[in-house]
């Protein structure tokens, strides 16, 4: 058979056929831009009035009791940061370690049982991580001396555990990304399997795993309902000092998700809550930043024998 | 002439699949000897058998004896570190780490704890200097490897291996990917290394062959088929399958 023999399309009707497929693309990537620039206008309108009506140093100060007109954020932004950090500390050295693990030192049969496991981790819903949380893991806190199980700790726990299958998995998907040819480079060098690791395939592979960190906080800083149940919901200031994680704190999150049914639309609480959205959305927006900031520093994406 | 590697009834596995069979030759000291053969025939295989980089491959089997200096590398109180250090490798696409031109030479040196500070940068010269490669490049040491064209990148990786002192280099067909006057440098740079270094390379081009080694293997479907010095393989093969391959009748 030969299949040059087949009739070619038409030349113009092959044109109008990309035009339509490169339309599309175009209209699909815009939208994306025009939708994220629309939540954020939304925010900003139903939230601008927090930040107009309150004065900043009150909006900032560190006392939130809504009911009594009182919207200070400190508390809440101290809750989120607490937890976040807390939550990325444990997170990030044991994700990264794992990826190693299951990237360069497992063998394979092991590596294909483990990865759709972790990967299935990341599919579990949070309310029911919280409420294992709350079940299981805040007695155990309870137990090692805190007053109550319901900590920031207990959430940074809870949501380094449900930000580690992100971690792992795109990770190792970033080490696995980094050609084998590099590792023979070095291993023929005479180079041990560590230095392997460390000095040729994890610099290789730092935008991707600067990209998994990030993606982990990012779910780190958003998440709402485990933490709901397990850091105890106070939005109290804690007091300073490394005795901080071990107090119930409430984060900006949760105090959306908890006090949103109740306020009347309209209303300064109201905005206020979206105010909170919008600086969640800001920190985000910082987040992925830095990140983009970082990767861009590693240089443009390099290929094994050729030129950038 | 010394011979520097002894092998004798070598195979080699993938795991049920036996890609060398009997493999008997001697490696002469300071000479460059080249293997050719079709693809597939084994000749890389038994390159990456000399300095056990097939060990990285799961499933793999080594039988017989590979002598260096006397001694069997496949002995298991041989390691593997120090045996890859005395039997450098360069590959067949050029593959820089992603970092700077200093930091691909000095890599090797670096980790093996043979030099640090001025004496590191003298080290780094002297090994770009050795690849033909430091006039190009002196003046922009810290730029990315990336950025020097596929020839460059291909002697910055000769650079590298040369750079930890080796006393073997490996060279598995490392002008594939290169244009022709990229290639003529490289076998230039050959011909200067031989004076120091026994030299192994792989080759699917036959003129190279013939131009550029002391002593030709011919592999034949994991065989040997014929080993001799290059004039003779090119001038009067013993071998009817290697008059048929050389001269273009069956390959």
């Amino acid at each position: 058979m030969d299949t040059a023999q087949a009739p070619p399309e038409s030349l113009p009707n092959r044109r109008i056929g990309e035009r339509i497929i490169e339309g599309i693309i175009l209209v699909a990537g815009i939208s994306t831009i025009i939708i994220v620039a629309l939540i954020f206008l939304f925010l900003l309108k139903e939230g601008i009035n927090a930040f107009l009506d309150i004065p900043l140093r009150e909006l900032f100060g560190d006392r939130w009791y809504p009911i009594d007109g009182i919207y200070g954020l400190m508390p809440l932004l101290v809750g989120t940061t607490l937890v976040t950090i807390g939550a990325v500390i444990i997170a990030v050295p044991l994700g990264l370690v794992a990826a190693i693990y299951l990237g360069e030192l497992a063998p394979q049969w092991l590596r294909e049982i483990l990865k759709p496991l972790i990967e299935i981790l990341a599919g579990i819903p949070s309310i029911v991580l919280g409420f294992l949380g709350w079940v299981a893991l805040a007695p155990l806190i309870q137990n090692a001396g805190a007053d109550t199980g319901l900590t920031a700790f207990t959430g940074s726990l809870l949501l380094a555990y449900m930000s580690l299958p992100t971690i792992i998995s795109i990770s190792e998907d970033a080490l696995y990304a980094v050609p084998k040819e590099y590792r023979d480079g070095s291993l023929a060098l005479g180079a041990t399997q560590w230095q392997t690791t460390w000095r040729v395939v994890l610099p290789a592979a730092r935008s991707g795993l600067v990209i998994a960190v990030m993606l982990g906080i990012g779910r780190v800083i958003g998440e709402t309902m485990g933490v709901l149940l397990v850091t105890g919901n106070a939005a109290n200031m804690p007091p300073l000092g490394p005795g901080m994680l071990f107090n119930p704190v409430r984060t900006m999150t949760a105090t959306i998700a908890a006090e949103m049914g109740e306020v009347a639309q309209g209303s300064l609480h109201y905005s206020v809550l979206f105010g909170i959205g919008l600086i969640l959305f800001l920190i985000t927006f910082v987040v992925n930043w830095l990140a983009a900031r970082l990767v861009g520093v590693s240089g443009a994406r390099t290929k094994v024998g050729g030129q950038v | 002439m010394q011979n520097k590697i002894e092998v004798s009834d070598f195979n080699f596995f993938y795991g049920e699949f036996q890609a060398l069979i009997d493999l008997n030759l001697s490696i002469r000291e300071k000479q460059i000897t080249a293997l050719i053969g079709p693809s597939g025939c084994g000749k890389s295989t038994f390159l990456r058998c000399l300095n056990r980089m097939n060990d990285t491959i799961d499933g793999t089997r080594a039988e017989g004896r590979v002598l260096l200096d006397g001694k069997n590398v496949y002995d298991p109180d041989v390691d593997v570190v120090e045996l890859r250090q005395r039997i450098g490798m360069v590959f067949q696409r050029p593959n820089p780490f992603p970092q700077s031109i200093y930091e691909n030479v000095a890599y090797g040196p670096r980790i093996l704890s043979l030099a640090k500070g001025a004496k590191l940068d003298q080290l780094v010269q002297k090994s770009l200097e050795d690849a033909v490669l430091w006039n190009e490049v002196r003046h922009r040491l810290k730029d990315s490897a990336m950025s020097l064209n596929p020839g460059q990148q291909q002697r910055l990786c000769i650079a590298r291996a040369i750079a930890v002192a080796p006393e073997v280099i490996l060279m598995d067909e490392p002008c594939s990917a290169l244009d022709p006057v990229a290639t003529l440098k490289v076998e230039e740079l050959m011909r200067e290394l031989a004076q120091d270094y026994t030299i192994v390379i792989v080759t699917h081009n036959m003129q190279q062959a013939a131009r550029a080694s002391d002593w030709t293997g011919f592999f034949w479907l994991g065989r040997l088929v014929e080993f001799a010095e290059t004039a003779n393989i090119f001038g009067s093969p013993k071998e009817e399958l290697t008059e048929a391959y050389i001269t273009g009748r069956r390959g």
